[in-house]
């Protein structure tokens, strides 16, 4: 609507101090912005041109495609702690962002999107590349604005990364209107958000939850521990490993919260949920106590609800109170930001061993280890299998690398045998499912932690999702190696149609390029192997290679990935083949 | 949520107290409509705080779900309390226009009578129309379009359906408690270091 206030802004004549676009970028440097992902257009067009004068104090990252700018964000959101920061244009190149978005939202990682609008005056007039991005992406953010007046920005911006990062994590898109990124007006600063009278990030902690929490567990006998990304999201890794230690209390993680502990500690006993380890999904329906702590219950972890832990008492611990009871009838809620209850619980209760219990979890192991992981990991046929790669990268990277897998059967298999031995090491989409998410936010996740090693695995599906983005390795010299695992099918939904639906293999045969001749028309080191005998010295080469380097693995067709909880079933009814 | 039992369904009355807010509005609706869950009534309007509204939504649901929406609706940023009610714990009440002709109305006493007997109050009384109004709760104000149609009832609009919580102490309070700063992560540390006998607070 075109309002006295929403002028054009070349209509304007007080020419004050900064522009709306110039004071973003100058907000962005008060929250300590290093790295933006983004890709310009024509309504954030003043925005680009006030990055161009602040270059040298902060790093734009020119993806190809929006979506691989949000999950790049992601991966530097996941893989630093620290919000993620990402521009995209109105219309379409707002919309692209969306996938990201639900990815984020119900991943909880915290990001701040920044889009350009149409002129205010144009609103609701079907202008060019005019989008309803406010309403759009209502149900995938975790708050959305649309700025129509320059001084709303710093304002705007500091309640964005506020809400962000506050509480349960998640994204946050502000929508800008060219009007309001051109418009001078005096700028006086900015002052981060501590306080929204009408938000509240935290619930209280309340005192009789934990005491209650910690009679359970003192009196357990066998007390079983799930936990999240919440561990994670908290930065209480140190606190949760105290706790677990102290109790003793065998402890089991979904993929979200995977390496929150590392991999080796002797009360990690595994991955949760439909292709986890057999021993944590059938022991939950054997374990007394169960205390979920920063996980909530998602449908590939519980299987069939109604046989879920029934004969457990259980006790979560969450930061958001719409998780506890959501899904899961909870014995004891313990609301609050695990960083705090988990010392709480910590001090009261006792220091056990449940040795006999750990030995329970040992035994299943050693029975999947007998009928499952034997054979993926050293194969009696000459095939290579997707478990012995990440055995070999094991070896060489020694667990401390971040793994950062796309959607399907490897990402399984990545999640089950990839050694981790630090927080923050495991970026997947784990609750969207989002294929193509590995290769951009594994760009991002290098420039959220550069002297680590990040290697992208991706299938030979999800890989020509986002492939567009190896153009921002090449421009950004970012140094990603990426593992293709090539099955010359869509893996996962092949392996349902073998086992629920009579082998109609429907569109699941996918043919792909020559990958590394892909790769090198971007310039990029790359390689194809086929061979178990060459398996390690290429895996060596790519780790060695100076900058990014695709390897493509040919791995075997028809693999499945076991065990398996079939849908609808309950998680002690899980297969091992 | 989806497992509701059709018998265990009723009428929730309930109310959210929000920031004046563009898009909020949406955001409520969409919590659900996600779930394919009809709101059978829906007012929003500035409650007697400046700037604070006040949403009556009428679902028709399991108290589990509605417990469930509460909370994903109380998640929104800017909501700033949601309160969930069977019908016994409110009072409410729906207002009704009717427009029918005026000639009808002088000419039968009958009319007049009804008219009194539902409790109607004109509001405009033209040559060729007149505008009645009442309030009720949904069957009352069903009942006097049955009496009215076939006096020429014109036209009907019925409001979305106000409630108030009898056992509620108002919002007033809480609010005060909302607008208190949160104290910073120092202050809470220390707060719960000299006060763990007490609730912990952050």
């Amino acid at each position: 609507m075109l309002t006295k206030e929403n002028r054009a802004p070349e209509l304007l004549e007080d020419v004050q101090t900064k522009s709306g676009a110039e004071a973003l970028i100058l907000s962005l440097l008060e929250e300590k912005v290093d790295t933006i992902f983004g890709y310009p257009g024509g309504a954030i067009m003043p925005v680009y041109d006030a990055l161009y004068d602040y270059q040298d104090k902060v790093n734009h990252v020119l993806v190809r495609h929006e979506q691989g700018g949000i999950h790049a964000g992601q991966g530097y959101a996941r893989s630093s702690g620290k919000v993620g920061v990402v521009f995209a244009t109105s219309g379409p190149g707002a919309t692209n962002l969306v996938t990201g978005l639900a990815d984020a939202m119900i991943d909880s990682t915290p990001l701040v999107c920044i889009t350009g609008q149409v002129f205010a005056h144009l609103l609701g007039t079907d202008a060019f590349q005019e989008a309803d991005v406010v309403s759009i992406t209502a149900p995938v953010t975790k708050w959305n604005y649309q700025v129509t007046e320059a001084s709303e920005i710093p304002e705007v911006l500091a309640k964005a990364f506020y809400i962000a990062k506050s509480g349960r994590p998640g994204p946050v898109l502000v929508d800008i209107t060219k009007n309001a990124q051109l418009q001078k007006f005096d700028f006086k600063g900015y002052t981060p958000c501590q306080h929204i009278r009408s938000y509240r990030p935290k619930p209280i902690v309340r005192k009789e939850y934990i005491e209650q929490a910690a009679e359970l567990i003192n009196q357990a006998q066998k007390p079983f521990v799930l936990w999240g990304q919440g561990v994670m999201l908290g930065s209480a890794e140190q606190e949760f490993k105290a706790f677990v230690e102290k109790a003793g209390i065998p402890s089991a993680w979904t993929i979200m919260g995977a390496g929150a502990l590392p991999s080796d500690h002797y009360l990690n006993v595994g991955m949760l949920g439909m292709h986890g380890n057999y021993g944590p999904n059938v022991l939950t329906n054997e374990c007394d106590v169960l205390i979920a702590i920063g996980m909530r219950f998602d449908d590939r972890v519980t299987g069939r609800l109604d046989k879920y832990a029934k004969q457990a008492k259980i006790i979560h611990l969450d930061i958001d109170p719409a998780e506890i009871g959501k899904n899961v009838e909870t014995t004891v809620p313990v609301w609050g930001d695990c960083k705090e209850t988990l010392p709480l619980l910590t001090e009261l209760v006792q220091q056990k061993k449940h040795s006999a219990w750990l030995e329970k979890f040992r035994m299943y192991e050693a029975e999947e280890i007998a009928a499952v992981i034997q054979d993926e990991l050293h194969p009696a046929s000459e095939e290579l299998t997707m478990g012995e790669v990440f055995q070999q990268l094991n070896t060489l990277t020694n667990g401390d690398a971040i793994i950062v897998s796309d959607v399907g059967q490897h990402q399984m298999v990545a999640c089950r045998y990839a050694k981790l031995n630090h927080t923050r090491s495991n970026i997947t989409s784990g609750g969207l499912g989002t294929m193509g998410f590995a290769l951009p936010a594994a760009i991002g996740a290098k420039f959220g932690a550069p002297n680590r090693t990040v290697v992208a695995v991706a299938g030979d599906g999800g890989f020509q999702m986002t492939l567009q983005e190896l153009g921002t390795i090449m421009q950004s010299g970012a140094d990603v190696k990426m593992i293709i695992l090539n099955n010359q099918f869509l893996g996962m939904v092949r392996q349902w149609q073998e086992l629920f639906h009579d082998r109609r293999y429907s569109f699941v045969d996918i043919t792909s390029p020559d990958f590394v001749k892909v790769a090198s028309g971007y310039g990029i080191a790359g390689k194809s192997i086929s061979k178990r005998e060459d398996l390690q010295s290429a895996l060596r080469e790519m780790l060695q290679h100076p900058g990014s380097f695709l390897l493509e693995v040919m791995v075997t067709k028809e693999n499945n990935v076991f065990p398996m909880v079939p849908q609808g079933c309950s998680v002690s009814e899980i297969r091992l083949k | 949520m989806s497992n509701a039992n059709h018998i265990d369904r009723k009428e929730f009355n309930i109310t959210v107290y929000t920031e004046n807010q563009i898009g909020l509005l949406n955001r409520i609706a969409i919590i659900f409509s996600r779930r394919k869950i009809n709101v059978d009534s829906l007012n929003t309007s500035p409650s007697e705080i400046e700037g604070i509204h006040r949403f009556s939504i009428v679902i028709h649901e399991t108290e589990e779900v509605v417990s469930k929406l509460a909370k994903q609706i109380e998640k929104q940023v800017e909501v700033l309390k949601v309160y969930y009610n069977t019908n016994e714990e409110v009072i409410w009440q729906e207002m009704a226009l009717y427009k029918v002709p005026t000639d009808v109305i002088a000419e039968k006493a009958l009319v007049e009578r009804l008219l009194r007997e539902n409790g109607a109050r004109a509001v405009v009384i033209r040559k060729d129309y007149t505008v009645f109004e009442t309030t009720g709760h949904r069957e009352e104000t069903d009942n006097l379009i049955k009496v009215l149609q076939p006096f020429g009832l014109i036209e009907f609009v019925r409001s979305a359906r106000i409630a108030i919580i009898k056992h509620s102490e108002g919002f007033n309070r809480k609010l005060r408690e909302f607008e208190r700063t949160e104290p910073g992560h120092e202050v809470s540390e220390n707060e719960y270091l000299n006060s763990r006998d007490k609730v912990f607070s952050m």
